[in-house]
C-alpha cells in the first residue's frame, strides 16, 4: 500500500503498534536470556573435566543414615568410582543429585587418589524416604548411576527406631558390631530385616500390629518372635511400623493413597 | 471567572440538588464501601490457598471425604494457658488428613504423626512464628521486636524441650545437646537454670589444679593449652586460642601455684623395682583384665578411638605425667582428686608395676619435642595469673587462690527468646537465633578476636545438637502451667552408709552403677539386688567376677577385696537393696517336683522360645543376648525369677526382655525349671 498524507496516520499507528510489539518480544526474550543465564550461572559450577572415567559407583559409607528432618546427616557419603576390574579410578567426575530442599556439598566432584569422593548432605525439611542419585560419565559417552537412599525421621519414626534399637534389632538385623551383637544367627527360624520391602510391604498395618502385638505364634509363625503387646504401648507399636514403613527398600506405599509425582 | 473545572463542579452540584438524585449517589458509594472488606476477605491470601486446596482436592479419589472435612473461614485455635493464638490452619488445610502424607504441595501436606494433638496443640508452639498472623510473610518471617520467625525444621525438636526437661524417646539431637551441654562444661561458665528451679549440672568433672606439678610438666600443659585436641583427639577442654606468650605464662603460673602434696607422687614399690623389668604382654592383659578400656579410650593403629569416655582418653598419657604420680594415682586416685570416678582398684605391688608400666609406654614424643619454654620469671607468673582469672580458667578447674567466678559467661537461662534485634550479625549471616547460635558456637572469635569464649571442636551435626538444646531455654518453658511442665528425673543425693558405704565410695561403684536414683548407666542398676541374687553367688561373683551376657564387652573389673571386705559388701547389699513389691524368700529355692520342672522346660522351650536369647543348655542353645542361664538357679532367688518373669520392666525398666503376659501357672512352672538349673549340677539334671 502506498502512503499517501490520508492513511499516514494509519500506517503511523501499526508501526508503532509493531514496535510496542517487537518491544514486548525484545522484553520477553531478554527476560528469558536473562534468566536461563542467572540458572546457567547458579547451577553450573565450573565444568569438571574427568581426568579417568569408570564403570560404576559403588558406596563405601553414609547410605541408609536416618536423620532428623532439615539436618546434616551425622556421617559424610563416600562413594568411589569403580573401572571394569573393580579397581578405584582416580579423577573421575562424579555428580550428585537429590530431591527438593536437600543440599549436597560438594554437589559436583573429581575423585581423590582412592577413587573416592566425600559429601556432606543435608536433608529436607519433611520426613521421608530421601533418594539421592550420583552419577558419573563412563568411556563411551554414558553415565553411569547409583541411588543412594537417605531417611528423614519425624518424631514417630524416631521413636520407631529406639524401639527398634532396644527390642528388636538384636534379632531383626544380622550386622553383627562390638556395641550391638547380632542374635540373628542363632535363630533357628530367620526373621526379615526390616528394609526388606518385599516381604514387608506385603503386610498391611493389621497384619504388622497383630504380629508385634501378640508374637509369632498368634499368627501361624514361629514363637521366636516374641508378643510385644504387653510391653510396648499402642503409639510404640504404631511408631516401631511407621519406622519399618520408612525404610522399607522397595518403598512403601500405602494402599488408597494418591501419590505426587517426583 | 470560570474555569471549565468549576463549571463541572457547579453542575455535579445543580444535579446532586435532587435530593433522590442525592440519595441514590450516596447510597452507591456506601454499598461500595461496604464491598471493600468482603472484597479485601475475598481476595486475601488465605482466601486463594483455601480455593487453591479445594480445587486440589477435586481431582482426588478421596475428595468427598476432604472435602466434607473442609471448613471454610479463618481458623483459630486459642490456648489461654500458654497465651498462643493460632490460625495456621487456615491456610494449612490439610494439616490433620493422614491420606495427605504424601503430598509434596505445601500448605496442603499433612502433619507427621506426634503425640500431641493438632487441632488443640496448634502450631506456634513448636514451629514458632506468629500465630495470629494471616499473611504468609507475616506469620513466617517476621523479625521485629518481640516477634520470631519460624523455627527452621533442623531445629525442630527443641520445641518438645519447652516442657520436657527430661529426654524423650523421640529427640535423639535434644537429648544429645543437653548431654553435651552438661559434658563440655558450658555450664560451668554459663549457668542454666531451668523452669523447675534446678540449676543444670556439669558431668565433665575437671581435675584440680592445686597440685598439677605433681602430676605433669610445664612442658605438657604448654602443648595441652596450645591445642588440646593434639594430645588427645577427645579432649572436652577447648581451645582458647592462646597466643605462644600466653600459654606459656599460664603454664608458669600454674606450675609456680602448685604445692607439693604428700602421698600424690610415691616411688615404686621396692619389691616391685628390684624384680625383673615388667612385660609389656603381662601389663596389656593386666589392662585387659581390669577393663580400663571400659571407660578409657585408645587409638588403635587405624587411628580410631576405642573404648569408653567415662574417663580421658589415655593414647599419650606417658607422655603427660610423671611415673611417680601415676604409681600413685593407680594405688589410689582419690587422694589426688576426691571426686574422680576412678575406682581405687587394689592391686598388689606386682600388679601395680605392671600396670604402670604399660600405661606410661603410650606415649607420643613428638607431642613435646618442640616445646622449648625458657624458665618462667616472676613477671611471668604473675601474668599467667591474670590470665587466669581473665579466661575464668577457675570456673571449671580448683585453683588455689582464686575462687571460682559466679556466671563467668552470660547466663543462658532464657537464651532461646532472644530477640533477633538485640543480637549482632556478622556481615553476610543469616539474620535468625539459630543461625547466632551456630556462629558463636563453632567460631567463638569472629565476633571479636578479644572475647573469651573458647572454642570447641565440634562437628557441625554436633553443634546443631547444642542449638538444640539451648533453642528451648525460653520465656515460654518459665511462663507455663505448672500442669504443663515435665521436669527431669534429677540425680538423687544418695550415698550408701557404714563400712559399706565407705567401700563402695573407694571403689567408686556408683561410676557404673545406679542405686536408688544416683549412679552411672553402664553397669545393672543395683537399688534391688537383694532381692535377687543369692549370697554365695554374690560373694564368688565379688571375688572374681565373670561375664553373664557373653555378648558384653564391658565388664565388671576385680578389685581383690580382702575376705573381710566381700562379707561387709554382701551383708549390705542383701539386707538393704530391696525390692519393695515382694519377698526375697517368698519361693524357695529348691524342692521343685520333677513333673513342674519338665512342664517348665517345655514351656521354655516351646510356648516362650526362651532359647532364642538364652542359653540354658549350652550343647543346644545358642541365644547369647540375653544373660547365659545355665546356672541361674544357684545365682538368683525364685522370688526375683517369678516376678520378673511376671513383669520384667517393672523390675527392671528398660529391659529388653519383652513382658510376655505369662500366667501365674506357667510362671511358677518356668521359675521350677530355672532353679534346676544349678551350679555343678549333672548335665543330666541340666535337661
Ligand atoms: C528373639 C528374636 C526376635 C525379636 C527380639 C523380635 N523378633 Fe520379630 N521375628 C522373629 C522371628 C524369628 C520372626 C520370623 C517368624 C516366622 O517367620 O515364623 C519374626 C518375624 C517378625 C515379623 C513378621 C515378618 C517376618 O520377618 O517374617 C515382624 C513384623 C516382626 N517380627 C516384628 C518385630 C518387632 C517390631 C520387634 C521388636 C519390637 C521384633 N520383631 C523383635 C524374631 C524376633
Amino acid at each position: 500500500m502506498k502512503i499517501t498524507p490520508r492513511n499516514l496516520d494509519f500506517h503511523l499507528r501499526a508501526a508503532r503498534r509493531t514496535a510496542a510489539q517487537l518491544g514486548i518480544l525484545l522484553a520477553a526474550l531478554s527476560a528469558t536470556l536473562l534468566s536461563v543465564g542467572c540458572m546457567h550461572r547458579q547451577s553450573a559450577a565450573p565444568a569438571l573435566h574427568a581426568k579417568a572415567t569408570g564403570s560404576a559407583i559403588v558406596i563405601v559409607s553414609g547410605d541408609r543414615q536416618l536423620g532428623s528432618p532439615g539436618s546434616l546427616l551425622p556421617q559424610s557419603l563416600v562413594l568411589q568410582v569403580n573401572d571394569d576390574q573393580g579397581n578405584a579410578v582416580p579423577g573421575a567426575v562424579l555428580q550428585l543429585a537429590g530431591p527438593a530442599g536437600v543440599t549436597i556439598r560438594p554437589a559436583q566432584a573429581l575423585t581423590d587418589d582412592n577413587g573416592q569422593v566425600t559429601v556432606r548432605l543435608t536433608l529436607g525439611g519433611i520426613s521421608g524416604l530421601y533418594p539421592f542419585t550420583a552419577t558419573s560419565p563412563d568411556a563411551h559417552g554414558k553415565t553411569v548411576s547409583l541411588l543412594i537412599p537417605e531417611y528423614a525421621a519425624g518424631y514417630q519414626q524416631q521413636v520407631g527406631f529406639q524401639v527398634n534399637a532396644t527390642y528388636c534389632s538384636r534379632c531383626h538385623d544380622s550386622n553383627s558390631t562390638v556395641e550391638q551383637v547380632s542374635n540373628y544367627d542363632n535363630l533357628a527360624v530367620k526373621p526379615h530385616a526390616f528394609t526388606s520391602g518385599d516381604i514387608y510391604n506385603k503386610l498391611s498395618h493389621a497384619d504388622l500390629s497383630n504380629i508385634i502385638a501378640h508374637g509369632g505364634v498368634a499368627v501361624n509363625r514361629s514363637a521366636l518372635m516374641p508378643a510385644y503387646g504387653w510391653t510396648l504401648s499402642k503409639p510404640e507399636i504404631e511408631a516401631v511400623i511407621s519406622y519399618i514403613r520408612l525404610i522399607s527398600d522397595p518403598p512403601y506405599r500405602a494402599p488408597g493413597l494418591v501419590y505426587d509425582k517426583q | 471567572m470560570k474555569t471549565p473545572k468549576t463549571g463541572f463542579l457547579a453542575s455535579c452540584l445543580a444535579f446532586l440538588r435532587d435530593p433522590f438524585r442525592m440519595f441514590g449517589v450516596v447510597s452507591f458509594v456506601l454499598l461500595l464501601l461496604l464491598t471493600i472488606a468482603p472484597a479485601k476477605d475475598y481476595f486475601s491470601q488465605w482466601h486463594g490457598y483455601q480455593r487453591q486446596y479445594l480445587r486440589f482436592i477435586s481431582h482426588r479419589t478421596d475428595a468427598l471425604t476432604l472435602q466434607r472435612h473442609f471448613h471454610g473461614g479463618i481458623q483459630q485455635i486459642w490456648i489461654p494457658q500458654m497465651s498462643v493464638v493460632d490460625r495456621c490452619q487456615t491456610c494449612h488445610v490439610g494439616l490433620t488428613e493422614t491420606s495427605l502424607a504424601d503430598v509434596q504441595q505445601q500448605p496442603f501436606r499433612a502433619h507427621p504423626r506426634i503425640p500431641h494433638k493438632l487441632t488443640e496443640f496448634g502450631c506456634v508452639i513448636c514451629h514458632r512464628g506468629q500465630g495470629a498472623a494471616t499473611t504468609v510473610g507475616q506469620a513466617h518471617h517476621s523479625e521485629m521486636a518481640g516477634e520470631e520467625p519460624i523455627l527452621p525444621a533442623r531445629y525442630m525438636e527443641s520445641s518438645c524441650g519447652q516442657c520436657h526437661q527430661g529426654p524423650l524417646e523421640g529427640t535423639p539431637k535434644l537429648n544429645q545437646g543437653r548431654l553435651m551441654l552438661a559434658r563440655y562444661g558450658c555450664v560451668n561458665c554459663h549457668s542454666i537454670v531451668l523452669p523447675d528451679g534446678t540449676k543444670l549440672q556439669a558431668t565433665d568433672n575437671p581435675p584440680p589444679l592445686t597440685h598439677i606439678a605433681d602430676k605433669t610438666t610445664r612442658e605438657w600443659i604448654y602443648a595441652w593449652l596450645k591445642d588440646p585436641t593434639s594430645y588427645s583427639a577427645s579432649a572436652t577442654m577447648p581451645n582458647f586460642k592462646l597466643s605462644d606468650a600466653d600459654a606459656s605464662d599460664i603454664s608458669a603460673f600454674l606450675i609456680a601455684n602448685s604445692t607439693p602434696n604428700p602421698g600424690d607422687t610415691m616411688p615404686m614399690p621396692a619389691a616391685a623395682v628390684h624384680g625383673p623389668a615388667p612385660d609389656p604382654t603381662a601389663g596389656a592383659s593386666l589392662y585387659g583384665e581390669s577393663f580400663c578400656a571400659s571407660c578409657h579410650a585408645t587409638q588403635n593403629a587405624a587411628g580410631n578411638l576405642v573404648g569408653g569416655n567415662l574417663g580421658p582418653e589415655l593414647t599419650n598419657v606417658g607422655t603427660k605425667v610423671r611415673p611417680e604420680w601415676l604409681t600413685a594415682w593407680m594405688r589410689n586416685p582419690q587422694h589426688y582428686d576426691p571426686s574422680t570416678l576412678m575406682p581405687q582398684y587394689r592391686w598388689t605391688d606386682a600388679q601395680l608395676k605392671l600396670i604402670t608400666a604399660f600405661v606410661q609406654s603410650k606415649t607420643n614424643p613428638d607431642l613435646l619435642a618442640n616445646v622449648h619454654l625458657s624458665p618462667s620469671t616472676p613477671a611471668q607468673i604473675a601474668h599467667g595469673k591474670k590470665l587466669v582469672i581473665e579466661y575464668g580458667c577457675a570456673s571449671c578447674h580448683q585453683i588455689r587462690g582464686i575462687d571460682k567466678p559466679d556466671n563467668f559467661g552470660p547466663n543462658l537461662s532464657r537464651i532461646g527468646s532472644k530477640p533477633v534485634v538485640q543480637l549482632v550479625f556478622l556481615p553476610g549471616m543469616e539474620r535468625t537465633l539459630p543461625a547466632y547460635l551456630t556462629q558463636k558456637i563453632s567460631h567463638p572469635r569472629s565476633f571479636g578476636p578479644s572475647l573469651h569464649m573458647p572454642k570447641y571442636n565440634f562437628t557441625p551435626a554436633q553443634v546443631e545438637a547444642v542449638v538444640t538444646a539451648l533453642l528451648p531455654l525460653t520465656d515460654r518453658s518459665f511462663e507455663l502451667p505448672l500442669n504443663l511442665q515435665r521436669p527431669a528425673v534429677q540425680e538423687t543425693h544418695y550415698e550408701p552408709t557404714d563400712k559399706a558405704g565407705q567401700l563402695m565410695t573407694q571403689l567408686n561403684c556408683l561410676s557404673c552403677h545406679r542405686i536408688n536414683g544416683r549412679g552411672g548407666d553402664m553397669a545393672p542398676d543395683l537399688s534391688w539386688e537383694g532381692s535377687s541374687v543369692q549370697r554365695p553367688w554374690l560373694d564368688a561373683f565379688l571375688k572374681n567376677p565373670n561375664t553373664l551376657r557373653p555378648a558384653l564387652i564391658r565388664r565388671m573389673p576385680r578389685f581383690n577385696l580382702t575376705d573381710a571386705e566381700r562379707t561387709i559388701l554382701t551383708d549390705y547389699i542383701l539386707a538393704v537393696y530391696q525390692t519393695p513389691a515382694f519377698q526375697r524368700d517368698e519361693l524357695p529355692l529348691t524342692g521343685y517336683s520333677p513333673d513342674q520342672v519338665e512342664k517348665g522346660r517345655q514351656l521354655f522351650y516351646s510356648k516362650y522360645a526362651c532359647q532364642s536369647c538364652h542359653i540354658v543348655n549350652p550343647n543346644q542353645d545358642k541365644g547369647y543376648i540375653g544373660p547365659t542361664l545355665t546356672q541361674v538357679g544357684s545365682r538368683l532367688t525364685a522370688a526375683w525369677i517369678y516376678h520378673y518373669l511376671k513383669n520384667p520392666q517393672a523390675l527392671r525398666p528398660g529391659t529388653m526382655e519383652p513382658n510376655q503376659h505369662i500366667s501365674d501357672d506357667d510362671a511358677r512352672s518356668l521359675t521350677a525349671f530355672l532353679m534346676a538349673q544349678k551350679s555343678g549340677a549333672s548335665q543330666a539334671a541340666r535337661k
